[in-house]
């Protein structure tokens, strides 16, 4: 073990920081878009190649960090042989893929956008690879599944594509889902999420009576991403991605990150009968069907998916024998799959690039006009069907062998025999894509002209070529890897010697048979397609539509019956239910006994009493008629400011009225535009029920405000009435609270009222650019018109009180540390001082002669107090904290400074700026409504009038 | 006194509740500002009832108080339900404006599908 190494978790982050880069170099061209997107993958490779001798001595390298320690989550890497191995193919194959699709894309496919995609997936593959945490391997192999959606969909244009991506990733995400409950199973029973811990306690995992549960879940999940049957029909529907996508993630990456799971879970789950049986059976049939019907497929990447889909169920087969011998052979394999398979993908992309089609029944006699993509082809579909000496010959060999002496159920021909058959099926195939697209004689109705690509096409496939034959001619080159490879997924010492030569052994003859067998079946391929045509097959593609269909259709009743879009169901649910559990969790225990007396009730009280009850009385009874119903509801606000003057709530009275002002003004501006009556139109049964539930949440409610009046319980008040004068400096302690003790609370809702005010703007001025100013221009509202609008009287009256309201304003503001007042109440007084010269003189002429913006002053608002906050930084202390001190001025009396003072002016001007601005915007409507703009003060002025006799007189 | 003002908050909630289940948006905003007032004063009760104990400090007697933090929530309460009255009030004049109708609930499923299209298409 070595710690000296974060180099890891730089090597799975890099991908990711690089994905943020194609998007950006795209402007700078398409060979400057692959190169930096090739810059992190090599980074990747070098660093990884640092630490390869390591881990090749059979080291284990490890780095972690806490993330959520208490949920278990770190993020910790490890690397070792197997690790190593797929981070070499995860970055190997993917730079060769970026080199490839920089020359496949066509210039209308935003390759940045591709390359992002690309990147993304290759950082959430490594980080499946490097995982030591099994939580943070779920939340990779969920980011598979999400970035193989954006590439499998990448021609958003194409309905297959959008398709494919879709149903990849609800069959990979739903296996996700089932692996996340497996893989917390597996946690719970070892006490630990990370993956040594885990690996270290197979036996225990084993024996534990969830074993079970969480073996099937997480095989759910792998044999989902792995295309294991029944779950393989998504493979060869994502094929509708472009080719490089293909090539990557159904060779290399994606698929195998299935079977990765399956290795990198082997100590820990296999070995059991249960695993052998579910895991090497379902890894048969899906190798044997997926070679039936890849032979049957005419498109060249039908073809080659279903034959991955073989192909992972032949490693699936192996990794399901549970032995060491089958381990390795099942490493092995991956690594000469992945060479033949990523070349033979990229092939059909340079096949299908350069004649415009991939259906082998249009193709043939390429070999002399493409001859370099010929020769690649043939060699890696050799390989593909195990053909001396290319590598696929090595560890198809060591699979026949393996298979040869297992037996299943006391059985010892099934395996064998259908081993046998898959592999009859993948020489048939194999043969098929070589004799049928290269083969034959020249056609002359090729869609397109073809001819070898250039050379960055097929540079990929050709180096991969090179490692077939390498490795199939000189296999202990990758003996090192396989064996670190192989000691990591069985957990012990394995001495793999790879070579091709093992003699006459049973698995010559089953190789021997296939190569026979698979030619009498390619030769006999027209007649046995006919027959397969006309065999009923079951299309996955109709069944998983009609489970989807199904699946939406029970979700739209469920929603179309719970979401109707009767807002009013909702809220009577909503208010029946708290009132049904409120009053459940009311009885469920004991209530403590009353401990206050009630306080007498003076006279003008229970008037007051009465005027409010009444007044809720007549706007629940009167509410079809809208003005009137404002009337009624403004007694009740004034109600209310009365009882708060009786209850010792000085601040809260002075704030209610002002409030209720302003709420009035705004409601009878907003009904000038609404229809003035309310239709009745619920029914009697209806409103029976609602008056149910309102008396049913009133008593409710009463109940539990009498509860607590009643009775006496400790808060924190005592200390701000204890230290509002030493500490804050005033003596109104609801002022001091608000400014001080609970700033942060009032600068928060400062910002609220802010955004409040904006919000009110910007939907006024988006209503203004639609349908809605038309309506309001072609509406003819002058019939609500008074005749005298701007009445002398009024005018008169508003501008003498301007000053005087001002003063009392300010007053209110000044004394508020001591006294009732204070910012907020300030501002609201001031606006209404600002609406009535509005009321009086109208919209235009008052705009005319206002001088600063609403916008700007309830900016300034909030940066003012913002400020006066931070300015306590100066001094070292916390934000908002205030300071005071006090002057003498000779004579005047003492006077007292608090940079709380600073902060209510905040308060104010936020207060003035929003309530103005919530005005402005209101009476903004009212000028595109049509009304006449007036920049006379009044309708009538008798002193411009008498001017106007005079100079007629002079 | 104390039922008084439970009795109230009662009253005022039970109206508010009626009229929220209206089916046009002007009695509904009229509701919420009865809830309004019935939750400020819910708040304000939480301090329990006092009668000539205002929060403003006495230098020269020793004179109760009463609790001063319900006030002072309240008071940002009673302001901060005025600007969302206004929010409300403004989204009801735009829809009413925009659909010419003022109706709360959505008519029937053909509505709820096409305005589930205009959101997917904005």
């Amino acid at each position: 073990m070595t710690n000296s190494t974060s180099l890891l978790a730089i090597i799975a982050i890099l991908p990711f920081l690089g994905a943020l880069v194609p998007g950006l170099m795209i402007r700078a061209g398409r060979n400057a878009c692959a190169s930096f997107a090739a810059i992190p993958t090599v980074l990747a490779l070098i660093l990884l190649g640092t630490l390869a001798p390591a881990v090749l001595q059979g080291e284990v390298i490890q780095t972690s960090y806490e993330w959520l320690p208490s949920l278990g989550l770190s993020v910790s890497f490890f690397l070792d042989g197997l690790g190593l191995l797929f981070a070499l193919m995860i970055l190997g194959v993917g730079l060769l893929i970026i080199l490839y699709a920089r020359f496949y894309l066509s210039a209308d496919d935003p390759m940045g956008q591709f390359y992002t995609y690309l990147l993304l997936f290759q950082g959430a593959m490594l980080g499946i690879v490097l995982s030591d945490n099994i939580l943070l391997l779920l939340v990779f192999w969920e980011l598979t599944s999400l970035s193989s959606f954006l590439l499998i969909g990448y021609w958003k244009h194409l309905p297959e594509g959008r398709q494919g991506a879709r149903m990849a990733l609800t069959v990979t995400g739903a296996g996700g889902l089932a692996m996340i409950a497996g893989m917390l199973i597996i946690g719970n029973i070892v006490g630990s999420y990370n993956l040594t811990d885990i690996l270290a306690a197979g036996d225990v995992i084993k024996a534990s009576e969830w074993y079970m549960p969480a073996l099937i879940l997480i095989l759910i999940g792998a044999f989902t991403k792995s295309a294991q049957f029944p779950f393989h029909f998504w493979l060869p529907h994502a094929m509708a991605a472009p080719t490089p996508v293909s090539a990557y993630l159904h060779s290399a990456t994606m698929v195998k990150a299935g079977v990765f799971l399956m290795a990198r879970m082997w100590p820990a789950l296999a070995g059991t009968e249960a695993w052998f049986y579910i895991v090497a059976t379902t890894g048969l049939v899906t190798m044997v069907i997926g070679a039936l019907i890849a032979l049957f497929k005419d498109d060249l990447k039908a073809l080659l998916a279903f034959s991955t889909v073989s192909h992972l169920g032949l490693l699936t087969m192996l990794l399901g024998f549970g032995t060491k011998a089958a381990a390795i052979a099942a490493v092995f394999h991956i690594i000469n799959h992945l060479t033949f398979k990523a070349a033979l993908f990229m092939t059909a992309g340079i096949v299908d690039h350069e004649t415009h089609t991939r259906d082998i029944k249009r193709l043939g006699g390429l070999a002399k006009l493409m001859p370099i993509t010929a020769t690649i082809a043939t060699i890696t579909a050799l390989s593909m069907a195990g053909m001396i000496p290319l590598n696929g010959f090595l560890s198809k060999e060591m699979m026949l062998e393996e298979a040869a002496h297992t037996s299943w159920m006391h059985n010892p021909w099934i395996v064998p025999v259908l081993a046998t058959l898959g592999a009859c099926l993948s020489v048939a195939y194999s043969l098929r894509f070589i004799v049928h697209v290269f083969g034959g004689k020249v056609r002359d109705d090729y869609p397109s002209h073809p001819h070898d690509p250039p050379f960055g096409l097929y540079a990929s496939p050709a180096l991969l070529t090179v490692l077939v034959v390498l490795i199939g001619t000189m296999p202990f080159l990758a003996e090192p890897i396989v064996t670190a490879a192989a000691n990591a997924v069985t957990g012990a010492d394995t001495h793999p010697h790879l070579k091709i030569w093992h003699g006459v052994t049973p698995a010559l003859y089953m190789s021997l048979t296939a190569f026979g067998v698979g030619g009498v079946l390619l030769a006999m391929h027209g007649s046995l397609e006919r027959v397969w045509n006309a065999l009923p097959r079951p299309e996955a593609k109709v069944i998983f539509d009609w489970i989807m269909d199904r699946c939406v259709a029970l979700a739209k009743s469920i929603t179309a019956s719970v979401h109707n879009g009767a807002i009013s169901r909702y809220l009577a649910i909503f208010v029946s239910a708290t009132v049904v559990l409120g009053y459940l969790a009311f009885t469920s225990g004991p209530i403590a006994p009353a401990t206050r007396d009630m306080l007498p009730v003076p006279l003008p009280i229970a008037v007051g009493w009465i005027i409010l009850v009444a007044a809720v009385g007549l706007v629940v009874t009167n509410h079809h008629k809208r003005f009137l119903s404002l009337v009624f509801i403004s007694m009740i606000g004034l109600a209310i400011a009365g009882g708060f003057v009786y209850l010792s709530a000085p601040d809260l009275a002075l704030t209610q009225i002002s409030v209720e002002t302003v709420t009035v003004m705004l409601l009878l501006l907003a009904l000038h535009f609404m229809p003035k009556s309310t239709p009745r139109e619920s029914s009697n049964a209806l409103r029976v029920r609602d008056a149910g539930i309102a008396i049913a949440a009133g008593v409710a409610v009463a109940a539990l405000a009498m509860a607590f009046l009643l009775r006496d319980f400790d808060s924190i008040s005592a200390y701000h009435l204890a230290n509002s004068y030493q500490g804050g400096g005033g003596t109104n302690v609801v002022n001091v609270i608000l400014v001080d003790f609970r700033g942060y609370d009032t600068y928060g809702e400062i910002i609220v009222l802010g955004i409040a005010g904006l919000t009110i703007y910007a939907l006024m001025d988006a209503l203004l650019r639609g349908p809605a100013a038309k309506r309001l221009r072609e509406t003819d509202y002058s019939q609500d018109r008074s005749r005298d609008r701007h009445p002398m009287m009024m005018v008169v009256a508003t501008r003498a009180m301007l000053p005087i309201a001002i003063l009392v304003g300010v007053y209110i503001f000044l004394r508020g540390h001591n006294q009732p007042g204070g910012g907020f109440i300030a501002g609201l007084v001031i606006s209404i001082a600002l609406l009535m010269q509005y009321m009086a003189s109208g919209f235009a002429w008052t705009q005319l002669r206002q001088r600063i913006e609403y916008h700007s002053l309830l900016g300034w608002g909030v940066v003012i107090a913002g400020l006066t906050g931070a300015g306590a930084w100066i001094a070292g202390k916390p934000f908002l904290t205030s300071a005071f001190g006090y002057l003498h001025f000779p004579p005047i009396e003492e006077f007292e400074w608090a940079t709380a003072i600073a902060f209510d002016l905040g308060v104010f001007l936020a207060v003035l700026g929003a309530v103005m601005l919530m005005l402005y915007s209101l009476s903004r409507i009212a000028r595109y409504a049509g009304e006449t703009i007036n920049i006379d003060p009044m309708d009538h002025d008798p002193s411009a009038a008498a001017e106007k006799t005079e100079a007629e007189a002079n | 006194m104390e039922f008084l003002v439970a009795s109230a908050i009662g009253v005022l909630t039970a109206g508010g509740v009626y009229l929220i289940l209206r089916l046009r948006t002007f009695p509904v905003i009229l509701g919420i500002s009865l809830l309004s007032y019935a939750v400020n004063v819910f708040l304000f009760a939480t301090g329990r009832l006092a009668v000539d104990a205002p929060p403003v400090l006495q230098k020269y007697a020793d004179v109760a108080y009463t609790d001063p933090l319900p006030q002072a929530l309240v008071l940002t309460a009673i302001v901060i339900s005025f600007g969302m009255t206004a929010v409300l009030v403004m989204f009801a004049l735009g829809a009413y404006l925009e659909a010419d109708h003022d109706q709360i609930n959505i008519q029937d499923a053909d509505e709820i599908e096409s305005s589930d299209e205009k959101g997917q298409g904005a």
